[in-house]
């Protein structure tokens, strides 16, 4: 039910930007108004968020430590799944950014007869994920490509390298043929399983119909109907040299694609998609293990009410003579 | 074990697939032998907490004070800006469920609530409703609802059915910390009164006399005593056990369970063996006579509270370092709490072993040893003369402890003092123990026999890696380093692998221990026959 009112308002907002596109009056509307509303709503709300966790305070030095501490010299220590210095902390949140170190430890817990609890290997989300990740990072980067002129020379090198098979023409991008399969996973697993479909709110639908929305538009613009690319990239120059205009020859398919992308950006600050500059500040995780070896500093910190020696000397004073025990205060 | 507690065999039927209606309906069913009952209004009114009276979960009227959803939403708004990690993990979860099936009481229930991801959740809706742009105009569709009375009685039953372990945390591709949620969680329900009574009686016993157990200064020496006299029958050994004593090089902070339950009893036995036989100058404290610190499942100040006696003492008997025995939830607050707490520990110097010189520059700051990090260099230095045939009755696992394992680290240190002082010992399967270890589903506060059906169930996956072992190599002792551990896995062994014991680390230690002057060992710290194996192989 979730899933389906989901995708209504998705393919409302793609019958809206249809309508942008289509409808002369409302092409700068769609093609100027709504994208900058849209950045402006995301570098305001996505500072704001990540602004507010940074002044937040971490009272305390947190790390869930996965591996053996550092103690004593002899005993061999996990310098990433549990740092004890800046380097290995540098190195165990490079590899959950990168590489999704957590998730790939993921297990599948199975009751079989007996009883007996079996925990079976589980990668596919961590697959799925990883998939998705990276082809949104390369695909984003490559679209970099619209923007400047003249193109930048890493994001050929990019380009060259998610084309390097040479499939077809247009050339084949490694990132959009894996992108859609990894989207559509994603969403079958939510689908597919009681308990994810049990914990799945209308919000997690959502990003997954806007997004398989971009990538959709996006993959019919460069594979099956012929975009013209150089309106295209007028369009985006426009865009960002704030003198913006909207070529005659940008279709209606391309406004939404632009919709959809402007409902991401715009969304992106309200939603779980934060995650993506949260995992940075995790304390769970960014923290060095050094809670013993350095002082950590709360700095709200305040005096709380104790139940000192002294009282406690005085409180239980007959016991402690009877039971021969030094006083201070004889 | 009470009549109520269904068999194995019916507990193990768990249902996994989740009821149709929606999980923001807040409804939940205080059945006997799931939840823990309510905390006693003397103790809340000797604490100083708010809303001491008589009530208990079951109750219809929960007598909440007038202004409760004031007082919780104040509260939410407060730690918001106070915890970094509170915020975050209200605001970053993109529920994608890898959590799920790596709660123990998940697992052991299969209620959906016990998903980490929706123990959360059951904050982060309110959260989202009341602190979010998106959940104030757009309510259930971002994922947000109403903050009733109900709700209260939910959070009050899932974050006391969470033993803060830290699991589903190694998992989490962001490193939510449900521990994180779940203090929290219990920190607002303490703003309204609602708290139970196996946490809040040990934290008033605590405040009032040092130790969880309520334990005063006498009856605290004669149990030192008493165990002094003990060991003096096993090993023909007298070794001094000194209390309150002022310019001894070491402090000696033990839970305690050790010198007042059992098995934890014969941890504490070895332990005075090494002290004794490694001559180290230390004393007890009758004061500083808990380690652990239900401070941990109440809030952030009770931890404080609590733990401000064991710096204090510290200072006042001018030792040099503190020592620190087996204890889980005790070690998470000494580790990560308590010099941000009540340091700067400035008035002590770095810990340095008197036996090996070895200094411990990773507790340079805290001041603080555990016995197992001090004990393991004792054995490879050389130091400890061990015979490890004396537990050769024993055939042993060792269970990581949760706090321990997730928020230190310390993995290999009793690892190498076990496989030093005995002879036969298996580890249980990976995914169960180092980080990935499975709590003994009684941790935080939760052990209290009302409780039993439900630590049976969350306790069920440790469980069922000791019967793994236990069939496979004939494993007959597990291993902890714990005492809520010590304290509740017999009653959960005995339910789903009879025939399984539970020990301490240092047991193991005093009983391989050759001490000088000792005269011939006929049984183990528990007076059982070192040669049981043998007579029945006789026979």
């Amino acid at each position: 039910m979730r899933a389906v009112s989901s995708l209504v308002v998705v393919l409302m907002m793609v019958g809206l930007s249809y309508a942008g596109g289509r409808i002369a009056v409302l092409r700068p509307v769609f093609g100027v108004v709504v994208p900058y509303a849209a950045i402006a709503v995301f570098l305001i709300g996505f500072s704001w968020r990540v602004i507010r966790w940074a002044l937040t305070p971490v009272p305390f030095r947190i790390p869930a430590t996965c591996g053996q501490q550092r103690s004593l010299g002899w005993i061999k220590r996990a310098k990433l799944d549990n740092p004890a210095t800046v380097l290995g902390v540098t190195g165990r949140m490079a590899l959950e950014i990168l590489l999704f170190r957590s998730l790939f430890r993921n297990t599948r817990a199975e009751l079989h007869q007996g009883p007996r609890l079996a925990y079976g290997e589980e990668k596919w989300l961590w697959l799925g994920a990883l998939a998705f990740h990276w082809s949104f990072l390369i695909i984003f980067l490559r679209h970099l490509r619209f923007f400047m002129e003249p193109v930048p020379a890493f994001v050929g090198s990019i380009q060259a390298v998610d084309g390097f098979f040479q499939i077809g023409t247009p050339v084949l991008y490694l990132t959009g043929a894996a992108i859609l399969p990894a989207l559509l996973y994603l969403l079958w697993r939510r689908l597919a399983s009681p308990q994810l479909r049990y914990i799945s709110l209308f919000t997690d639908y959502f990003a997954l119909f806007l997004l398989l929305g971009i990538v959709i538009s996006g993959l019919v613009m460069r594979y099956f109907t012929k975009t013209d690319v150089v309106a295209v990239k007028q369009y985006a120059i426009g865009l960002v040299t704030l003198a913006p205009t909207v070529p005659a020859a940008v279709t209606a398919l391309f406004f939404m694609h632009l919709g959809m992308v402007s409902a991401l950006l715009a969304y992106f600050p309200f939603s779980k998609l934060m995650h993506m500059p949260g995992v940075f500040l995790s304390p769970t995780r960014n923290l060095a293990n050094t809670s013993r070896m350095k002082r950590h500093v709360n700095p709200w910190d305040y005096p709380v009410k104790v139940h000192t020696y002294q009282e406690w000397e005085e409180e239980f004073r007959d016991k402690i003579i009877a039971a021969g025990l030094p006083l201070d205060k004889e | 074990m009470s009549e109520s507690v269904p068999k194995p065999s019916e507990l193990v039927q768990i249902n996994y697939r989740p009821p149709r209606r929606d999980w923001r309906d807040p409804a939940v069913e205080f059945r006997k032998g799931v939840f823990c009952y309510s905390a006693l209004p003397k103790n809340l009114t000797y604490l100083g907490l708010p809303n001491p009276r008589e009530w208990q979960p079951f109750d219809k009227d929960w007598k909440l004070p007038p202004n409760w959803k004031q007082i919780i939403l104040d509260g939410m708004r407060d730690r918001l800006a106070r915890f970094r990690s509170f915020r975050l993990f209200m605001d970053i979860c993109v529920r994608c469920g890898a959590c799920a099936d790596k709660c123990h009481f998940y697992i052991g229930s299969g209620d959906p609530k016990n998903m980490p991801v929706l123990r959360a959740e059951l904050i982060r809706s309110i959260y989202r409703r009341y602190f979010t742009p998106a959940g104030r105009v757009l309510r259930g569709l971002a994922g947000g609802r109403e903050l009733t009375e109900d709700v209260i009685k939910e959070w009050f039953y899932y974050f006391f059915q969470c033993t803060e372990c830290r699991r589903c945390s190694v998992f989490c591709p962001y490193g939510i910390d449900t521990a994180e949620i779940t203090m929290i969680g219990r920190e607002l329900l303490n703003l309204i009164g609602c708290n139970i009574n196996w946490v809040i009686e040990p934290v008033a016993n605590c405040f009032r006399t040092g130790n969880h157990l309520g334990v005063q200064p006498h009856g605290f020496k004669d149990s030192i005593e008493f165990a002094v006299d003990e060991l003096e029958e096993l090993t023909g050994v007298r070794v001094e056990a000194p209390i309150n004593r002022k310019g001894a090089e070491v402090l000696f902070i033990v839970p305690s369970a050790d010198y007042f339950a059992t098995p934890h009893y014969y941890t504490l036995l070895g332990y005075l063996m090494v002290l004794h036989e490694m001559g180290i100058d230390y004393t007890f404290s009758a004061y500083a006579s808990e380690g652990g610190n239900f401070g941990l499942f109440t809030s952030h100040e009770m931890i404080k509270r609590l733990n401000n006696k064991i710096y204090a003492e510290a200072r006042r008997l001018k030792v040099k370092w503190i020592l620190g025995g087996e204890c889980g939830h005790m070690w998470r607050v000494i580790h990560q709490y308590m010099d941000t707490m009540n340091g700067p520990a400035d008035f002590l110097e770095v810990p340095v072993s008197p036996v090996t010189g070895t200094r411990f520059e990773h507790a340079a700051s805290t001041k603080m040893v555990h016995i197992c990090e001090f004990t393991a260099d004792l054995i490879r230095n050389g130091k400890l003369r061990l015979d490890p045939s004396r537990n050769d009755h024993w055939n042993v696992t060792f269970h990581d402890s949760c706090n321990p394992a997730r928020a230190m680290g310390l993995l290999e240190e009793p690892r190498y003092i076990l496989r030093s002082v005995c002879n036969k010992f298996h580890e249980m399967p990976e995914n169960t123990i180092r980080e990935q270890t499975f709590c003994c589903g009684s941790g935080s506060g939760l052990g209290t026999d009302e409780n039993l059906e439900m630590r049976l169930r969350g306790g069920f996956p440790r469980a069922n890696a000791v019967k793994y072992v236990k069939d496979r190599f004939g494993v007959n002792l597990l291993t902890c380093i714990c005492a809520i551990d010590k304290a509740t896995l017999p009653t959960l062994l005995e339910y789903w692998v009879p025939g399984v014991e539970v020990a301490g680390v240092h047991e193991l230690v005093g009983n391989a221990l050759i001490m000088q002057g000792e005269k011939r060992r006929t049984t183990d710290l528990r007076g059982e026959s070192l040669q049981p194996k043998e007579d029945e192989v006789h026979a």
